[in-house]
């Protein structure tokens, strides 16, 4: 099958229900999107279809079809988003595995919510767990980030 | 290990553009004695390159705490090179890496950057040195005439850059001793630096283990006994070959590993074994009946840890005694990372992946399976997904697991364990029940101390049972109770410890014996305090008069938190202050009470841990401490049915999320203190301090974790 990812048509071979996780992880050596809890629990997996943010380790690859995949490398070459620039300034990362996804939850938000509030970030981001207990300044980088995109600082 | 000076240059020349001169410094040139140094080029700490890139070789693991990014920061100091040159990466696993305190190769006690705050400050300045004097050689002159300002050296009008003399550098002999800055001299030391892994973490190129690939390899998932005691009787793995994907079904001690071309293959092949079990003994373990076997004991006195005083008979004669008993269930450390090692065995060599806070263990259990020796073993250190002393075992499980693994498959292997594995596979949290009762004397302060522990010992029987475990009494189960600053005037004290063996397996979950200790304790403290009609904060000032640093930070977190002003309506605070790893943490805990839940809204934590290498990274700590401890507090607890552990996933095993986390300030106290560690110590405080504000809004005394309400009817 065919899978739009990154603004890349990639040709794969898998079975329809392998999960997109699986897919992008060992057969593409897309290895950005992390594996936490394979049923949806802890938002490690998070990538976005056609802009909307979904459990890669939940996600049949049979049912991606024609939409876009945007996942952790695809949405800057070199870290120079406006979510992920808003991270570094912020000093977020400490393990670092769960911020793939902590990052693709919040430029989904940020699509959608320009300005959020720290209850629209408390919302969109509980999903994704991170065990260091970064979400202090997850919340605080994303008000920047939310500065950034407009011209700010 | 064994690299010769010449793999590694040809290494680094093939890994950057164009010619890379190293050089290698030798770490302890204060002390060692010039016959006792190992060859130099295992030796290097340090690598200075014509391009002048710094890059500093960790003989730690970075889990998340910050050291590739303070570790460097201590050589950096000292070398005065320029910081946006400077890389850090993880050494091999050798000798020469040990801990300075431990010998070992290893992460853990909250021990980083104390323990290497001279050896890495040396190495920086031992570089220095060397490349200053080839400098003066260059222009004739003498390193005292040469001045340096990030990595340029200059002398008149002429200046030259490290990496321009680092080759001449390289051959000089380095100096038998050096002159490290004093503090007031620090240009980054105490300053706010930020992470230097940040760039490949926010953009998904950090290598964890479970990332590693390469041609050839192979996944495996391994299915594991399914109750503690359980063990293998058949399996057949006849259904998981006709998985499309799986290549190989293989037993391997205790469990059958389903070796396949991907993750999701293998684990649907390993679901596909059909297996028979024994029945663990007497039915299997079960938490139930564990505690109260636990309760039972706490009774009666187990091997003496401290006895001063006659305790017994002071609690009988005083003017009133109070009596309590605090329990803490199993938990699991729970990394975002499951576990997960990879392995490629090549005749009498190997080569391993993994993220370990445990070089030198891990290589010998390796070396120990494939009957070679340690230097045989090679070991790649990836970032960790998360530590928290999961993967410091001293029975090397998930390594050597693999190792066993890769040697039935003949492939090289990738073992990735699920979620479900990963919660179910046992080194936990042990449980603990402590049993305090306390003489209180006319003033209302404890005048007679009695204390019995229980719980497993995570040490007993492993190797470092002779470090840890005197006299029967493992040191871990009992830290932060017989040297609490509030007993300094209470002459009678008895703590006894028993340590049971259960089937079940523990390890250190951050910040250790102090996770349970500290509850117990600082309820303890907490209900003495409302017993004697005081308030909680004044009590314990009187019980701190001769322990000032304890007292200025729990002062400081209660001033900074609003103590004695009322607090926003429908919450109460409660405090806490602990010692734990070196360093002192204070912490008050504003809560309040909806639906039968509790709920954090902020913490206030104040911090002494001698000198702060880089403020934002403790801030960090103390912030992700708070988290950690939060989850303990507020959800945390494995059980066990008939040697099972039900609990399998976030679904059941929650954690703290995004909207629980309460605000959290972080005040870090000036402090010429000894340095003490920062990546533990703040995850003690918060249960008891949390607790104490839930009596003081309910006056419900909860005395167990994770904390429940009496009307929570979870």
């Amino acid at each position: 099958m065919k899978l739009d990812i990154n603004g890349k048509v990639h040709e794969v071979d898998a079975s329809g229900d392998m999960p997109l996780l699986w897919v992008l992880r060992d057969l593409l050596q897309l290895s950005g999107t992390k594996y936490g809890c394979g049923m949806a629990q802890c938002g490690a997996c998070t990538v976005h279809l056609d802009g909307d943010p979904v459990r890669a380790c939940i996600t049949p690859v049979s049912s991606v079809g024609g939409r876009k995949v945007t996942t952790i490398e695809g949405l800057s070459a070199n870290g120079s988003h406006p979510v992920q620039r808003a991270w570094a300034q912020a000093d977020v990362v400490q393990c670092g595995y769960c911020q793939s996804g902590q990052i693709m939850t919040a430029v989904a938000l940020l699509e959608k919510k320009p300005v959020p509030t720290d209850a629209d970030i408390d919302a969109a981001l509980s999903g994704n767990i991170c065990r260091c207990g970064t979400y202090l300044r997850v919340r605080e980088a994303i008000h920047l980030a939310s500065r950034l995109k407009r011209g700010g600082k | 290990m064994t690299v010769s000076r010449r793999d590694f240059l040809a290494g680094a020349a093939t890994g950057t553009a164009g010619l890379v001169i190293t050089f290698y410094v030798p770490a302890g040139v204060r002390a060692a004695p010039q016959a006792a140094q190992p060859p130099p080029s295992p030796n290097a700490f340090l690598r200075i390159g014509t391009d002048n890139s710094v890059t500093v070789l960790l003989a730690h693991s970075e889990m998340g705490q910050g050291i590739w990014t303070g570790l460097a920061m201590l050589i950096a100091e000292e070398l005065d090179c320029d910081w946006s040159k400077v890389h850090s990466e993880h050494a091999p696993a050798a000798p020469v890496y040990g801990h300075p305190a431990m010998g070992m190769q290893m992460t853990g006690g909250s021990s980083t950057t104390r323990g290497e705050f001279d050896r890495y400050r040396n190495v920086g300045a031992t570089a220095k040195a060397l490349l200053l004097s080839a400098a003066a050689t260059r222009w004739k002159t003498t390193p005292a005439k040469l001045t340096v300002t990030k990595g340029v050296i200059r002398f008149g009008g002429k200046r030259l850059t490290y990496g321009e003399v680092a080759e001449a550098a390289m051959k000089l002999p380095p100096p038998t001793t050096v002159k490290l800055k004093e503090p007031k001299e620090w240009k980054l030391i105490g300053t706010t630096v930020r992470r230097l892994d940040t760039p490949e973490k926010i953009t998904g190129k950090a290598q964890f283990g479970i990332d590693v690939a390469f041609p050839g390899l192979r996944t495996a998932v391994v299915l594991r006994p399914p109750a503690f005691g359980a063990k293998l009787l058949t399996f057949d793995g006849a259904d998981a070959l006709k998985v499309p994907g799986v290549e190989k079904v293989v037993q391997t001690g205790n469990g059958v590993a389903v070796i396949a071309r991907h993750f999701w293959a293998a684990k649907l092949g390993r679901d596909a074994v059909r297996a028979e079990w024994s029945s663990p003994e007497g039915g299997g373990a079960s938490t139930e009946k564990i505690l109260a076997g636990f309760r039972q004991l706490s009774r009666d006195e187990g091997t003496t840890v401290v006895d001063t005083g006659k305790v017994k008979e002071t609690i009988k004669l005083a003017a009133s005694r109070l009596d309590a008993s605090y329990e803490v269930p199993y938990l699991a450390h729970a990394t975002m990372e499951p576990l997960n090692c990879t392995v490629k065995i090549d005749g009498d060599r190997c080569e391993i992946w993994t993220g370990t806070q445990f070089q030198t263990v891990d290589q010998g259990a390796a070396a120990h399976i494939l009957g070679t020796t340690p230097d045989k073993v090679t070991i790649h250190t990836t970032f960790l997904g998360g530590g928290f002393g999961r993967r410091a075992n001293p029975a090397s499980d998930f390594v050597s697991e693999a190792v066993i693994v890769a040697k039935a498959a003949g492939v090289p292997v990738k073992v990735v364990w699920t979620r479900e594995d990963d919660m179910r596979g046992g080194y936990y949290r042990p449980a603990y029940v402590h049993r305090v009762e306390v003489g209180v004397d006319p003033a209302g302060k404890p005048a007679a101390w009695h204390h019995v522990v229980v719980g497993q010992s995570i040490l007993g029987g492993t190797p470092f049972e002779k470090f840890a475990v005197h006299n029967g009494v493992d040191s871990t189960s009992v830290e932060g109770i017989a040297e609490s600053p509030y007993l300094e005037d209470t002459r009678s004290k008895h703590v006894s410890l028993h340590s049971p063996k259960t089937p079940i397996t523990v390890l250190w979950w951050r910040s250790v014996g102090h996770t349970h200790t500290a509850f117990a304790m600082e309820s303890m403290i907490d209900e003495l305090a409302h017993a004697a009609g005081k308030d909680p904060l004044a009590y314990r000032l009187e019980l701190l008069k001769g322990k000032p640093r304890f007292a200025r930070a729990l002062e400081t977190a209660a001033t900074k938190a609003g103590w004695g002003t009322p607090a926003p309506a429908g919450r109460a605070r409660g405090l806490a202050v602990h010692e734990a790893f070196g360093s002192i943490v204070a912490e008050v805990a504003e809560v309040s009470v909806g639906d039968g839940r509790i709920k954090v809204h902020a913490v206030t934590a104040v911090v002494d841990c001698g000198t702060a290498v880089n403020p934002l990274g403790i801030e960090a700590q103390v912030q992700g401490s708070i988290a950690f401890g939060l989850t303990a507090a507020l959800h945390g607890k494995l059980t066990v049915e008939g040697g099972k552990v039900v609990e399998s996933n976030f679904h059941d095993y929650p954690v703290l999320r995004m909207f629980e986390m309460p605000a959290i300030s972080v005040h870090v106290l000036p402090s010429d203190a000894k340095m003490g560690g920062i990546g533990e110590p703040a995850t003690a405080p918060i249960a008891p301090a949390v607790a104490n504000a839930v009596f003081a809004l309910t006056k419900q005394r909860l005395r167990a974790l994770p904390l429940r309400l009496a009307q929570d009817t979870r």
